[in-house]
Formats: C-alpha cells, sequence, structure tokens
C-alpha cells in the first residue's frame, strides 16, 4: 500500500473520532447549562474548551465563553480544525483521496455526513437544537465506524484504520482527564471531597461512559474508580489501556502481514505490559497529573514512529 | 424547421436506430421523469462524480449534467466510424515516431518544418527516442462532429491525456440501474472492457529493463485537480495505485513509489499531467507535481510513459490541417475520416479571409482547450468580435479559424419536455502492442437551446451512447 494512502486512512479515523469528542463535548455543556447556575459550574465551558486544546483561539475570536458562540466554534467554524465540520470535512477529503481504498459503504458513509453537514451549514440556527447536532455527530461517526468494520477489507488499510482511532481516542481520553484534573482540581485535598463528584461525573458523561461506569462499578462516584475505569479497565472502550490493546493489536498485525517488526510494535507492546500492571494506586502516587501527562507523551511517540515506519515513505 | 440533422428524426420519420426509444420517450410521463432525472443525480452525487471548474470558483462539487436521453449508432455507422478513428491514431504515432526520429515527412516536403520543430509542444529532450511499440500516444482521443448521415468531420485529435471516458462507463451503469427494460429490448454493446483493455494496453508497453510482470501506476496531479474523479475512478477498475508526484522518486536506474513495506518498483506510469510538469529536473523547474529525475529513467529503458512525452506535438492545433496527408503518407490509405476545412491566421490569406468572415466562423487558439479562449461567430455579438479581431490581430499565428459547422442534435430532456440539442462524440483509441477501441464513446450535448459549445466546462452535459449489435 502506498504511504500516503496509509497515512490518508489513518487521518480519516482521526478525524471522525475527533468530530465526535468535539460532539460529546457540546452535549456535555449544554446539559450542564440546563443546570441552576451555581459557583464552580460557570468555569465549566471554560474547561471544556480547554479540553478541545482550542481555548486561546476560542478567546481570541469570540471573547467570552457564551454558549452560542461556543457551539459556534465547537461544530459550526472552519477557522478552528478540531469543529465538527472541520474534522467532517477533512475526513471526507482525505477519503475523496482514497476512494479506492475504501468500500462504497465506507465512502457513502463519510459522503453523506458531508452532504448533510452542508445542508445544515445551510439551515437558520434559529431552527437547529444542539442536541440534534451532537446526536447527528454520533450517529454519523457510528456508520462510518460501522461501515468500516462491517465492509472493509481486513488488510492494512482496515489496521491504518483502527491505529488512527486508537491513537486518537487515547489522546482524548488522556486530555479530557487531564484537563479535569489539571484545571478544576489543581489541589490534591479536593479529591473525593464531594465537591469534585459533580466534575466527575461530567467528566464520565463526555466519555458517553456514566451508564456504563455506574454497572460496572455501582455505589458512590470517586476518583479512584473512576481513574480504574478511565484508565485501566479493559471493559470501557474509551479507557486508555483499551486504545493501547488496539494500537498494539493492529501493529501486531501489520508486523505479521509484512514480514517485519518494527519499534512501534515493541513500543505499544511495552505500553500495554506497563498498563496492565499497573494499579490505581501506582497512578496517584505518581500523581494523576504526572501519569496522564507521560501517557500522552508516549502516545505522541509512538504516533511520531508509526509515522516514521509506516506513513512517511521514508523507509528504505 | 431547423437546418440542422437530426439523429432521431428524419423529416417526421424515426430513424431505426431509435427507433425503440420512441416508444419508450411516449411512455414517460412527466413525473417519472422527474423522478428518474433526480435519482440519477442522487447516483451520480453519491459515487462522487463531480467536476469543478477551473477559475469559475463556486461549488467545487458540481455535478456535469446527464442527460438521460442516449444517443445511439447503427452497428454499420459504428464500423465505418470505427475503421476512421483507428485509421488516425495509428497516422498519429507514426508521425511522433517520424518526428522525433528522421523527419521524413518534413523532408518530403509534405509539413511545413517551421510547424514542428518550432512548435511549442515539440519536445527537444526526447528527439532520438523511440518509446516501446513506437508508441507516443497510448490513448487518443479523437472530437468527431456529425452533420449528416453519413457525415463526419473530426474536430480535434487529443493525444496526450484526454479526460472523460469515466462518463462513459459511469453514464452506461447509471442508465443499466434505471431502465433496465430498454436494455432488454435493445441490443447494445457493452463498453465495460475499456479498463481492463486499457490495463492491457499500459502493460504491453513496458519498458525494456523491465522483466517482471509489468508494475503500472496512474500519476495525478492531485486530488484537486478537475479530473480527479476520473484518475481514482480508472485506477481502481484497473487495480493499479494511484500516486502523486511525492509518492514516487528516483533512485538508481529505476523509479520506485513509496509504499508501508518500503520501496517499489515502478515500470509504466499512465500519467496524467502535462509533460511540463513531470520532471522539474527537466521541464518546469518549479512543478511541486512531478518527479525529479523521470525523464532519465525513462529516456535510458527503465520506465515508460504514457502518453510519451512529447506526444502534444501531433494534438496541436496547427498541425492538425496536416493529418489527412499523415494518413496518406505513412499509411498509404485515404483518409476516411475528414478534417474540418480549417483557416491558419498565421497565413497572411487566410488570415485576410478570417477576419473579413468573423461573424460567420469559430475561432480557436492553436493551444487552446476545453472550449476557453474561443470565439463563436454567429454566436456573439458585434463587440465581442471586435475585441476579439484585436486579440486575433495581435498575434494572428496564435488562432485558427473553421466555418461553423452545422453539428447534429439528438433529443434531449428539457425543461418543456423533449428537444434537439447539439451534440459531439468523443470516442477513446488505445494504441500499444495493438489497436482497440471500445464500442462506445463520450457524448457531449449543448444543454442551451441554440448553443453550439458542449464543453462541460462551458454548461455542457453528458448522454449515454448506443452502439447497437448486427
Amino acid at each position: 500500500m502506498l504511504s500516503r494512502t496509509a497515512d490518508n486512512l489513518f487521518w480519516i479515523a482521526r478525524y471522525m473520532e475527533r468530530a465526535e469528542t468535539a460532539a460529546r463535548l457540546l452535549e456535555v455543556g449544554s446539559r450542564i447549562a440546563l443546570l441552576p447556575s451555581a459557583a464552580g459550574y460557570r468555569n465549566e465551558w471554560d474547561s471544556l474548551l480547554q479540553a478541545s486544546g482550542n481555548a486561546d483561539a476560542f478567546a481570541r475570536k469570540y471573547g467570552d465563553p457564551v454558549q452560542r458562540n461556543i457551539e459556534s466554534f465547537l461544530f459550526f467554524d472552519r477557522d478552528n480544525p478540531s469543529s465538527v465540520a472541520s474534522c467532517i470535512t477533512t475526513a471526507r477529503e482525505n477519503g475523496r483521496i482514497v476512494r479506492t481504498a475504501l468500500t462504497t459503504q465506507v465512502w457513502d458513509a463519510l459522503n453523506t455526513a458531508f452532504q448533510e453537514l452542508r445542508q445544515l451549514e445551510r439551515t437558520p440556527r434559529s431552527e437547529l437544537e444542539l442536541s440534534r447536532l451532537t446526536e447527528w455527530t454520533m450517529r454519523h461517526a457510528a456508520m462510518v465506524r460501522g461501515a468500516i468494520e462491517a465492509t472493509l477489507l481486513r488488510n492494512d488499510g482496515w489496521d491504518f484504520l483502527n491505529i488512527g482511532y486508537s491513537l486518537e481516542r487515547a489522546d482524548n481520553t488522556a486530555r479530557l482527564m487531564d484537563v479535569k484534573y489539571y484545571v478544576l482540581l489543581p489541589r490534591v485535598e479536593f479529591v473525593g471531597s464531594g465537591l469534585d463528584n459533580y466534575q466527575w461525573t461530567t467528566l464520565l458523561r463526555a466519555m458517553s461512559a456514566h451508564r456504563a461506569f455506574h454497572w460496572a462499578y455501582g455505589g458512590e462516584v470517586t476518583a479512584a474508580k473512576i481513574a480504574h475505569f478511565l484508565i485501566l479497565n479493559p471493559q470501557c472502550p474509551r479507557s486508555l489501556i483499551t486504545c493501547v490493546e488496539g494500537l498494539s493489536a493492529h501493529l501486531d498485525r501489520l508486523a505479521r502481514l509484512y514480514g517485519a517488526t518494527t519499534e512501534a510494535q515493541a513500543q505499544a507492546r511495552g505500553m500495554l505490559v506497563a498498563l496492565s500492571e499497573t494499579r490505581e494506586d501506582d497512578i496517584f502516587d505518581e500523581g494523576l497529573h504526572d501519569f496522564l501527562s507521560r501517557f500522552i507523551r508516549e502516545t505522541a511517540a509512538l504516533g511520531s514512529l508509526i509515522h516514521e515506519t509506516y506513513l512517511s515513505g521514508d523507509m528504505r | 424547421m431547423s437546418q440542422y440533422f437530426n439523429e432521431m428524426y428524419d423529416g417526421g420519420k424515426v430513424r431505426m436506430p431509435y427507433a425503440r426509444l420512441e416508444d419508450w420517450m411516449n411512455a414517460m410521463p412527466a413525473s417519472l421523469r422527474t423522478l428518474k432525472q433526480a435519482e440519477a443525480e442522487d447516483l451520480f452525487r453519491r459515487i462522487g462524480i463531480t467536476f469543478a471548474v477551473y477559475g469559475e470558483g463556486g461549488d467545487p462539487d458540481r455535478l456535469i449534467p446527464f442527460d438521460m436521453f442516449p444517443r445511439v449508432f447503427t452497428a454499420s455507422e459504428w464500423a465505418r466510424l470505427e475503421k476512421g478513428i483507428k485509421q488516425r491514431a495509428r497516422a498519429l504515432n507514426a508521425f511522433l515516431v517520424d518526428v522525433y526520429g528522421r523527419g521524413e515527412i518534413i523532408r518530403a516536403g509534405r509539413i511545413p518544418s517551421r510547424l514542428v520543430y518550432q512548435n511549442e509542444a515539440f519536445e527537444k529532450a526526447v528527439v532520438g527516442m523511440k518509446p516501446p511499440k513506437g508508441v507516443y500516444s497510448h490513448i487518443v482521443g479523437i472530437d468527431i462532429v456529425r452533420t449528416g448521415p453519413d457525415e463526419f468531420f473530426v474536430l480535434e485529435d487529443n493525444c496526450r491525456t484526454p479526460s472523460g471516458v469515466s462518463y462513459m462507463l459511469e453514464n452506461r451503469e447509471i442508465m443499466m440501474r434505471m431502465f433496465p427494460d430498454l436494455f432488454r429490448g435493445n441490443r447494445i454493446e457493452p463498453v465495460d472492457r475499456y479498463p481492463e483493455i486499457l490495463r492491457r494496453t499500459l502493460a504491453s508497453v513496458a519498458p525494456q529493463k523491465c522483466t517482471n510482470e509489468p508494475t503500472i501506476v496512474l500519476l495525478t496531479p492531485g486530488h484537486f485537480n478537475s479530473a480527479y474523479y476520473e484518475h481514482s475512478f480508472l485506477a481502481d477498475l484497473m487495480g493499479i495505485e494511484l500516486v502523486e508526484g511525492q509518492d514516487l522518486f528516483v533512485e538508481g536506474e529505476f523509479v520506485w513509489m513509496r509504499t508501508t513495506e518500503g520501496p517499489k518498483k515502478v515500470d509504466v506510469v499512465y500519467r496524467r499531467i502535462d509533460d511540463a510538469f513531470i520532471d522539474p529536473l527537466c521541464f518546469r523547474p518549479d512543478s511541486m507535481l512531478g518527479v525529479p529525475g523521470l525523464m532519465d529513467v525513462y529516456r535510458s529503458g527503465g520506465v515508460s510513459i504514457c502518453s510519451a512525452p512529447g506526444a502534444g506535438v501531433a494534438d496541436d492545433k496547427a498541425v492538425y490541417t496536416f493529418v489527412p496527408e499523415m494518413v496518406r503518407f505513412y499509411l498509404g490509405e485515404e483518409p476516411i475520416l475528414q478534417n474540418v476545412p480549417t483557416w491558419q491566421c498565421g497565413k497572411e490569406a487566410d488570415l485576410r479571409y478570417v477576419l473579413d468572415n468573423l461573424s460567420e466562423l469559430v475561432v480557436k487558439e492553436v493551444h487552446g482547450s476545453g472550449g476557453y479562449g474561443m470565439l463563436v461567430g454567429p454566436k456573439s455579438t458585434k463587440d465581442q468580435i471586435e475585441s476579439f479581431r484585436m486579440k486575433i490581430k495581435a498575434d494572428p499565428g496564435n488562432y485558427i479559424a473553421q466555418p461553423t459547422l452545422a453539428l447534429s442534435t439528438t433529443p434531449t430532456f428539457v425543461a418543456e419536455g423533449v428537444a434537439p440539442r447539439h451534440v459531439d462524440l468523443r470516442p477513446y483509441c488505445l494504441v500499444g502492442e495493438g489497436i482497440e477501441l471500445v464500442p462506445g464513446a463520450l457524448t457531449r450535448v449543448a444543454l442551451t437551446e441554440g448553443s453550439l459549445v458542449v464543453n462541460s466546462s462551458q454548461g455542457g452535459g453528458v448522454k449515454d451512447t448506443w452502439v447497437l449489435a448486427e
């Protein structure tokens, strides 16, 4: 497979996952906006912007975090490369470039999302409920993902798509957790103090995981349980360990297919082994923020290795 | 009634090839037609066939209008066309081998040497080269217009990278999906072998140094190009990689592509970018689209390039005038397809005639394409004609003129129902070890009433083109 094709596939997945993340953030924000305003809650929109990694760009363009502006910024704004509109457009453009590596169903799912997006953009904003926008995004993200899983040949292209999904998701989960921890709970004595309970629940919602969490753990929501769920529990579809498992599995498949072991494969395995042996206590001993920062760095390093090995075409 | 030849009605009587289409047309109520048209558009949009128009801005995902009313040829009409097209494609290739070789046709005084050797499209970098199998132009697109039951004229030749064949294939697919009964009732020759034949043609011209099963790639300028859909469509149907310049590099004696498993040798490059851009070391140094060093590998027999660099000199509009002469000179045959009479504004007598008769003529730039920079005299205002006159006077050698042809019409769906609209024809002739033509072509239709400009960039549409079996 052409390196550039692999690269395009990898980015289709990353952008679709990123669109979904932006939609989740919006959903959580709108939910909070429905609650009576109390001290601490107002910061929510701001922290969501922090999580999306674009707080500065937003402040420059819009100023105060007002809900309508945030909706514009996270959903429609083409100047924001992580907005739903930007992500879906870029994913579809990447898809158009590698049409030959996609099934009709996958292309159809990408293209339909894009065509409908253009209709949404032409619809007066007063007619667009936020919930409709977020549901719309998640539905199309699921359709693309479903078409990939159901119709695509399980060749190297499928591996690169899945590597893109896993890498983006690992990064998003880690960043969301880090923002909540770092921005809202800078002092360790707040953890478990009850004040953070609500904030943590919000975090679960942002990952569409609050129901799953209750099924898996029951009882009181605590920082330790949440950390376990989002970092160490392989049942959670967005946990760090699940993402790393995916990365490792697909890198192994590639190595087998191409008959060549790679450094990227070894690195992913190493991360997986380390996570499997980690307990919640270890995380809090290291400090959640330090742990997450390290994870984000390691994930980025793995991303660079994957790029050098497969996507750049520089390997001789 | 009009003076134009109507391909369906001959003085109120339906001509044979269209016999069954009359019932089909009459049995279709307006409501069903609207429904089908919407269905076709939806299909096109979903498959992604869109056409970006240079310099127009606007919607990059614009569709080329598709007209559901097919255009039909009988087996015998087609047999004659096929002979003429193949003859012309052979002559054009013989001419190219000759002018980059000994130049016999020029020594024989049949074509002025200035027209060839001082032509912008004449590629000095390939002088003395004979490409594999002696083929320069592997896909020859010949634009043909019809003016009567047996009168066909060649409007121009496209020896470099003629586009549009994906529409020939997709129009057929969509018609078969929407109107299966039509295909059961008529015996229509299939066109879907085209990609397979193209692949075989490309493989047949693998370079000398290639001892393996040749690896073929399609080189595209990239997804911003208006024909990108076609590039990806053809690559897919042929099962070959669609590459951009950045995916290829030269090392040692060969061209390689960057893959996830390391470099892979490339033997045949079906390029859809112009000569000027394929190798910044040899041609335009500012080209970001090409592959540095590609020409060296080509000249030393390490890779084949289709069409071969330099092929453009044969489809130049000034050289066009001499194609019938090429047929006689190289093949010793009389041309089956006629040229349109052409005046060279570079010649003084011709120029005088052209300037005196501008309102009757079609004037084109010698190197122009796509219907840009042309004047259709009878359809232009006085002001347009006068401003064009200045342009011609400023650079006469840059223009040719032809009479306004009475292009044939075929029935076409329009807002008011069915009405005649002017059409042309572009078949795609494949030249490799053998020479082949699938029974079908792209028909372009000028959708505006009375318009004679069929180019998609100027608002033309496309039709499915049928060749009936014997």
